[in-house]
């Protein structure tokens, strides 16, 4: 009975269970990871060399336009929403979300909201090309028609973002079992409600923010436009007003994963759990007064650089107190190096070198010169795709045997990391020192002085983007023919998920609350 | 907690939640006038205001400050536009007044609008404008051509630090937007 569900494509249009939502927010965040990827391979391969080889300038922008978008909102974000799905009634005892028939529908509309934005690429005129940030007047009077269908697509998946974040918070609030108090939550749980309360404060500010764009285009207001009245630099502020909380969106959750990984394999309790729980909230309050450190060229009094820069760089030290924590949970550990450890490892020595650029590019003086480059660039990827990506990835191969009951190959998994290990570095460790010495980035073309650090990062690009499919093909076998898995196939890990659940976890869980320690 | 609590709590939380959704919405838009009313206050956009009224008061002859004039044009606004004086010294307290020229010449009727701004922004707080082409919009017949009156003083509050003033003019051409709203009207 516990297993009983409906079968074939019903089961999944009208699924209200956590478990069949989650995985098919991760199947879709996958698909759209290659589908961004695909474009990243478009940017790489014309940026292989100087000069114009495959496409022209304004292709090349809907492609990097594209790629931030659909990676943004398409990848990293879902797959975060995916694993909150699988993982949060299950670590906090309850039997499913609580609102399990808006869950179904916070689902259902991502296919539509990007099948409206990839469908603008086949327009006339071309999908948007004026960067995934979407300035005006760039998006506004110079934008190509196809930008209404990037404004509705934004719509509906703010309001996807919006109800999965509601039910994350009312889920936690109001549906733990008994004795699952808050400071005993996992962290992965905390580190989720927090990201939920961001997305709450922050999509409809984005909401806002393109109906202002639609509007401008349209309905002659002038919000951002100077002639009647308005300002482009507003645009900014309202955008990076959203813009900023959400890099927390996507990485906060990741760091929830580290936090559970990293303890299992170190066989140690996490050290420092409740200063875990208050920096991630310090730093959730923070990202509000943060944003203009992104747009530091504008033009802005000395005092405002000043304040702006100084509240980002305070951000270092909740981020601090994270990395240390994960640093001395491993201190005199028992620690093995399966794979979900080796990517949750990476994460944390990748995202602080992510970190330490951001330190770098917080200080106003300094990011006059680094504004717009490719230094820019290797930062937030770094954050995000050894950060956020590398998160999800060793969260996929921890919880794999819980979710499917079977065991992946660890000699492809440890080449799965070790591959991506390698290219992630080689893609974008190069774009620092291209960054640095001046190359501007969201350009199809550059100075021949940048040829060798770009030839690099694209046969990085390539490698990297080669060896996720291997990841694809690592999932497929394990849900086809892996290994049995026991049912704890990690004897250091801890929570209710792995204390009171076989694996594979039953497609009904907590019908009767656990009794909780 | 049975289920008809547990729903009854739910409820009571996703109104809360929503409420905060919508706050927040609304929040977006509230930052339009925010936005406003922070740069006024501050002066640190540029954005100089509105018409002021010129008092006389001592003019401080000790001290000179350098008031230069930009115009630029916007795209598709087929306009000459130029300040007739590049740059005035001038003291603060002082009325001065400067000339602009414009010429339409395009073959048909043209509305323009000029957008001012001052750098530094801080400036913005002690130029003062008494009489403005930029507070209402010209139309310029085609091949008209027009000069037109800017009459300014800067405050004798004026922080010593600033010792030039620089008020740029960006010119827009609203015909459309201004044809459209006509319409809507009519």
């Amino acid at each position: 009975m516990a297993d009983h569900h409906p079968t074939g494509i019903k089961r999944w249009l009208f699924t209200t269970n956590h478990k069949d939502i989650g995985s098919m927010y991760l199947w879709f965040s996958f698909i759209m990871f290659l589908v961004g990827g695909a474009m990243a391979m478009v940017i790489r391969a014309e940026l292989y060399q100087p000069g114009l080889q495959f496409v022209d300038p304004n292709f090349f922008n809907q492609m990097t336009t594209m790629h931030g978008l659909i990676m943004v909102f398409g990848a990293v974000m879902p797959s975060m929403v995916g694993l909150a799905n699988w993982l949060i009634p299950m670590q906090i005892g309850a039997p499913d979300m609580a609102l399990p028939r808006m869950n179904n529908w916070s689902f259902w509309i991502l296919p539509f909201a990007f099948a409206m934005l990839i469908s603008s690429l086949f327009m006339e005129g071309g999908a948007p090309n004026f960067g995934w940030t979407f300035y005006a007047p760039l998006s506004t009077t110079y934008a190509p028609p196809s930008t209404d269908f990037f404004i509705l697509g934004v719509h509906m998946m703010g309001i996807s973002s919006i109800m999965g974040a509601i039910n994350v918070i009312v889920t936690v609030f109001n549906m733990r079992a008994p004795g699952m108090t808050l400071m005993k939550m996992p962290l992965f749980v905390w580190t989720w409600v927090i990201t939920a309360f961001l997305l709450i404060m922050v999509m409809p500010v984005l909401a806002g923010a393109v109906t202002m764009m639609l509007t401008d285009r349209h309905f002659g207001t002038d919000f951002f436009n100077a002639a009647g009245g308005g300002d482009p630099v507003m645009f900014q502020h309202i955008f990076w007003f959203f813009g900023h909380p959400e890099v927390y969106i996507m990485i906060l959750p990741a760091f929830g994963v580290a936090s559970e990984i990293i303890p299992a394999f170190a066989r140690k309790k996490l050290f420092g759990y409740s200063s875990m729980v208050y920096a991630t909230a310090s730093i959730a309050l923070l990202s509000f007064v943060v944003w203009a450190h992104h747009m530091f060229t504008v033009g802005m009094p000395v005092a405002g650089e000043l304040f702006f820069m100084i509240a980002t760089m305070l951000i270092a030290v909740p981020t601090g107190v994270k990395v240390f924590n994960w640093v001395a949970t491993m201190w005199q550990g028992s620690m093995t190096f399966e794979t979900p450890m080796l990517f949750a490892i990476a994460f944390v020595i990748l995202f602080t070198i992510g970190g330490f650029s951001g330190v770098m590019l917080a200080m106003a003086p300094v990011d006059f010169q680094y504004h717009d480059t490719y230094f820019v660039v290797a930062h937030f990827h770094y954050v995000l795709f050894p950060g956020a990506i590398f998160g999800t990835t060793a969260a996929v191969y921890y919880w794999l045997p819980k979710w499917t009951g079977k065991m992946y190959n660890e000699k492809l998994g440890k080449a799965h990391f070790w591959i991506s290990m390698l290219f992630v570095n080689l893609t974008f460790f190069p774009m620092h020192f291209s960054g640095l010495a001046g190359m501007p980035r969201r350009i199809p073309d550059y100075n021949m002085m940048f040829a060798d650090f770009n030839q690099l990062a694209s046969i990085g690009a390539f490698g990297l983007g080669l060896s996720q499919l291997l990841f694809l093909g690592i999932v497929i076998a394990t849900i086809r023919g892996g290994k049995k898995a026991e049912d704890k196939p990690w004897d250091g890990a801890t929570g209710l998920e792995w204390d009171q659940l076989p694996c594979p976890a039953p497609y009904h869980t907590f019908d009767t609350p656990p009794k909780v320690n | 907690m049975s289920e008809t609590e547990q729903n009854q709590a739910n409820k009571k939380l996703i109104v809360r939640l929503v409420g905060i959704v919508g706050g927040m919405f609304l929040f977006a838009f509230a930052l339009v006038p925010l936005y406003d009313v922070f740069c006024e206050i501050t002066g640190i956009n540029g954005k100089t205001r509105g018409k002021a009224i010129y008092q006389s008061v001592e003019v401080n002859k000790q001290r000179e400050v350098t008031v230069e004039f930009i115009t630029d044009i916007n795209r598709g606004m087929p306009w000459e536009f130029k300040s007739l004086v590049k740059s005035i010294k001038v003291h603060p307290g002082e009325l001065n007044e400067v000339k602009f020229y414009a010429k339409n010449t395009s073959r048909k009727d043209i509305i323009g609008q000029t957008v001012p701004s001052i750098s530094p922004g801080e400036g913005a707080l002690y130029l003062n404008k008494t009489e403005c082409f930029c507070f209402d919009q010209q139309r310029l017949a085609a091949g008209e051509e027009v000069e037109m009156p800017m009459k300014f003083y800067v405050d004798s509050e004026i922080p010593d630090d600033i010792t030039h003033l620089t008020l740029s003019y960006k010119l827009f051409n609203v015909t459309d937007a201004v044809e459209v709203a006509s319409g809507a009207t009519k």
